[in-house]
């Protein structure tokens, strides 16, 4: 007997469940706004203001946030289609930040920014993906476990940045935490530069770049032989043999995508937005990249509106701290924690009862339409 | 005189589907009473509601008289039922001792509980003739006797009642004897068998009663003595049935595939496959019989080009040319393919399809690069099309190639997979299991569809448990045990007796002393 069990709608599965949750969490949160002593709807009301703000860059800020939070959240939804939880997009970033560094050090005043940018986004790619690859062929041919090997490269990238910043890079030869501005002939203008209709922000180009990269990573999965081939492998490695699919080849190749994906980071943050190299500038994106994609359920759309949503709480939280000097930035992180919480961590809290009210509601309507007709 | 089960208007709905409609059962003790129906009919979820894994929606169930609501499978075993699983419940690394006291020590110390487990084994074995040495391993049984400890374990908690479901699938023509002595004395001791199978000659031998199941509800219940195997597969599908395939003689060709001492250890250094050595030829088909385990999926993953043989060689001579893969020639299934060899997995769930994809991606599994599905990227149109096409010709149902897969009943999917290989009309053919869990409406079409393929040219290797569909189909048979070919017979010379003695022996000199080891705890079992 195989029952056929009815799916609950679309929208009650990637609209309204997340809705949920994330009332949920807003209102965990309010009890920890009231515990300090604050009004949470006044909180709130800050934070949404901070976040979406027009006239002082409010918007423009969310959307900042957002272009990292696009690449991190696909780099580990590319690796979850191929069955394989890719921890590391931090130290994927960071490596690609020094080719940004390399790139510019070495050719910012001989190239301006037409070229300078192709450049700087196939750099970025390459170091990511490079970074992503070692753990891929590390699982694939040795066996070793990737959520280990990407956790381990985190902290041997973290290290080698740092010292590679100081030794090296920083403008003060020693002690200093950041290099030198990149010639700004070099570097793409922000939005701001471009159109003075856009208010002061870290906002830049880049964004068109994540929105290109998102549609590219659904064709490359629904669409092409090797998102079959990832997806065959994540799915059942055994079916993927049974396929004729080298598994150990998409898992290197998968986890070399996902590296540049998360490289790719490194032209918003560092190339464009900062233009310079500071140290520990991915600031914990590439781990938030997790919780993006665990809420946009592995789809770039899903992915682009939670990126969205992260990149909101990022800014409304900056502001909230601004505004309400008792709310610290701690507090803020404990609100965006619960609202990673309660959309990843818990997911089926909400999930497994309101899809199963739905499905047997579907059941219900469809008995009586039997027992009508 | 009561019967020791009744169940009156028995409802189980899983979402829209009624897997149970309605059932009335009366089964009298001390008989044997015998279930069948396809797959799909409802069978195994209604002893499943029996035993306590599923509740029903509504409906009453009366254990000796007395109406009962069975909570959980404890408490059917507190009312005296007991079960036999189709896939065994035993801990392999234990003692067979062990295993029948697992979850009735009675307390923390073992050593008390193992000499009143044993005394009380002495009586059951005595009592029923059951015997099993209570301190071998139980991993080192045969098959036969493993079902035996099963049925140990269930006597063991006071079974009254038995439920078997599909005992015999396992097991060799010569088992299957030996187990319906025991359940004939088990009956003779006053024990009720609930049999659920859907071979119908066992109905025929063993069950004093049958009931008849079909798409849910109970369609007729019937004295054994009184029915036909003939009426008893009308009653199933609901309408006349061929069992008997209709074929004309071969006419074999060359030939396709040659192997050649072809030997497979696996990971844990057991050796699978020993010194195999066979041929096949265009227009036939060959059957490879033996039990399940002996070596049949890893030849067959071999020659697919999914798993790399420690010697021996195989040729494939094809439209596309002549090629020998020796041990270290690399290939993989998608070269095979390439060479015209289409792959019916034996286990499909586990092979043959990804559960979560939609069937139109299962559709192309393993041919997912031809140009025909698009080019360069992947064209959905084309994919839909194309698996319209298969679950047309094969009758998939529902005809929906976006639903899917694991919504598709394990039938329908193992329709799709047959579709997606046949219709590609492959040089060599692998099929493993082609029927199992179809039903016999369908199997009718794809024994049909095997035999046009030969008829076509197309040469046939065919790995199946059925006896009956092994003989039915092939045109010569080879058998295999223990990693061997321990025989090579005509098909239509043949009967399951030569055959299952085949699947037992080990025809082999130095293979002799590992005969003995494991004749002996058989031969004691039936002393």
């Amino acid at each position: 007997m195989n029952p056929v069990m009815a799916e609950s709608p679309a929208w009650v599965r990637v609209a309204l469940i997340p809705f949920l949750q994330l009332v949920l969490a807003l209102a965990i949160s309010s009890l920890v706004v009231l515990i300090i002593g604050e009004d949470p709807i006044h909180a709130f009301q800050v934070m949404i203001r901070g976040a979406t703000n027009t006239d002082f860059g409010g918007i423009s800020n969310t959307l900042y946030y957002a272009t990292n939070f696009i690449f991190t959240g696909l780099a580990v939804a590319v690796a979850f289609h191929a069955g394989l939880f890719n921890i590391g997009g931090e130290g994927q970033v960071y490596v690609a930040g020094l080719a940004v560094a390399l790139l510019c050090l070495a050719l910012d005043s001989t190239l301006n920014a037409w070229f300078m940018a192709p450049l700087i986004i196939i750099g970025t790619a390459l170091f990511g993906a490079i970074w992503g690859a070692v753990p891929g062929y590390l699982q694939a041919r040795r066996g070793s476990h990737i959520v280990v090997t990407t956790i381990m490269f985190n902290y041997i990238a973290m290290a080698f940045m740092s010292y590679m910043l100081v030794e090296y890079i920083s403008k003060l030869g020693g002690n200093s935490t950041d290099s030198r501005y990149w010639n700004a002939e070099a570097v793409i203008p922000k939005m701001h530069e471009i159109s003075s209709s856009f208010p002061y922000s870290l906002l830049n180009p880049t964004i068109l770049l994540a929105l290109g990269v998102s549609a590219a990573v659904w064709v490359l999965i629904w669409r092409t032989r090797l998102g079959f081939a990832i997806r065959t492998v994540g799915s059942n490695p055994e079916a993927a043999k049974y396929a004729g699919i080298d598994a150990g080849r998409i898992i290197i190749i998968t986890m070399a995508i996902s590296g540049a994906l998360a490289g790719m980071m490194a032209v918003n943050e560092v190339y464009a937005a900062q233009s310079r190299l500071i140290l520990n500038f991915p600031n914990g994106a590439g781990f938030m990249g997790i919780a993006v994609a665990l809420m946009g359920r592995n789809h770039p759309v899903g992915i682009v509106f939670a990126a969205l949503l992260f990149g909101a709480m990022n800014q409304g939280g900056t502001e909230l701290q601004f505004e309400i000097p008792s709310i610290s930035p701690q507090v803020v992180l404990v609100i965006q924690a619960l609202v990673v919480f309660f959309t990843g961590a818990l997911d089926q809290l909400l999930r497994g009862p309101i899809e199963n009210w739905f499905q047997r509601r579907a059941i219900a309507r469809s008995q009586q339409a039997a027992a009508q007709g | 005189m009561t019967p020791a089960i009744e169940l009156s208007s028995i409802n189980k709905q899983f979402g829209p589907v009624w897997a149970n409609r309605d059932i009335d059962l009366k089964i009298m003790p001390g008989t044997i009473h015998g279930i069948v129906g396809e797959n799909g009919a409802g069978k195994s979820t209604l002893m499943s509601i029996l035993y306590g894994f599923y509740t029903a929606d509504s409906g009453d169930i009366h254990v000796n008289g007395r109406k009962v609501t069975i909570r959980n499978s404890h408490h059917a075993i507190d009312l005296g039922i007991g079960m036999v699983h189709q896939h065994f419940m035993l801990v392999e690394t234990f003692t067979v001792l062990e295993n029948i006291m697992l979850g009735m020590e009675g307390g923390s110390l073992l050593f008390k509980a193992r000499s009143r487990a044993r005394k009380a084994l002495e009586e059951i074995t005595e009592k029923y003739g059951l015997n099993v040495d209570p301190d071998a391993l139980v991993g080192e049984l045969p098959v036969g006797l493993q079902q035996r400890v099963e049925i140990l374990k269930a006597l063991y908690r006071g079974a009254k009642v038995l439920i078997l479901d599909e005992p015999t699938s396992v097991l060799t023509p010569q088992e299957t004897g030996q187990l319906f002595e025991i359940l004939r004395t088990l009956r003779s001791q006053g024990v009720t068998v609930l049999i659920i199978t859907h071979k119908l000659k066992e109905i025929m031998a063993i069950t004093d009663n049958v009931s008849v199941m079909r798409g849910g509800c109970m369609v007729a219940h019937r004295q054994t003595s009184e029915t036909s195997t003939t009426e008893l597969a009308e009653l199933m599908v609901g309408r006349t049935v061929l069992l008997q395939v209709d074929k004309e003689v071969a006419v074999p060709g060359r030939t396709r595939l040659k192997v050649e001492g072809l030997s497979y250890t696996d990971e844990r250094g057991v050796k699978r496959l020993k010194d195999v050595s066979f041929h096949v030829r265009a227009g036939e088909i060959l059957g490879l019989a033996g039990v399940t385990g002996n070596g049949q999926s890893e030849l067959m993953k071999v020659l697919a080009g999914s798993l790399p043989q420690d010697s021996g060689s195989f040729t494939l001579d094809t439209s596309n040319g002549v090629y020998t893969f020796n041990v270290n020639d690399y290939r993989d299934a998608a070269m095979m393919r390439d060479c015209s060899v289409g792959h019916v997995p034996e286990n499909r769930l586990v092979q043959g399809v990804v559960k979560s994809f939609p069937a139109s991606e299962n559709a192309i599994l393993g041919y997912q690069n031809k140009e025909e599905y698009g080019s360069p990227l992947l064209d959905p149109a084309k994919i839909v099309a194309a698996t319209e096409e298969m679950m047309e010709a094969y009758d998939v149902r529902p005809r929906l190639p976006g639903l899917k897969t694991a919504n598709f009943s394990g039938g329908n999917q193992q329709k799709l997979v047959l579709a997606r290989e046949m219709m590609k009309e492959p040089e060599l053919l692998l099929i493993g299991q082609p029927t199992r869990g179809v039903d016999i409406g369908a199997i009718e079409a794809i024994h049909r569809n095997l035999i046009d393929a030969r008829d076509k040219g197309a040469a046939v290797l065919l790995v199946s448990v059925e006896l009956d569909e092994i003989m039915s189909l092939s045109d010569r048979i080879i058998v295999m045990n223990d990693g061997m070919i321990t025989g090579e017979v005509n098909a239509a010379d043949t009967n399951e007796m030569e055959l299952g003695l085949l699947m037992t022996s080990t025809n082999r000199k130095d293979d002799e002393a590992m005969a003995t080891a494991v004749e002996t705890p058989k031969a004691e079992a039936v002393a």
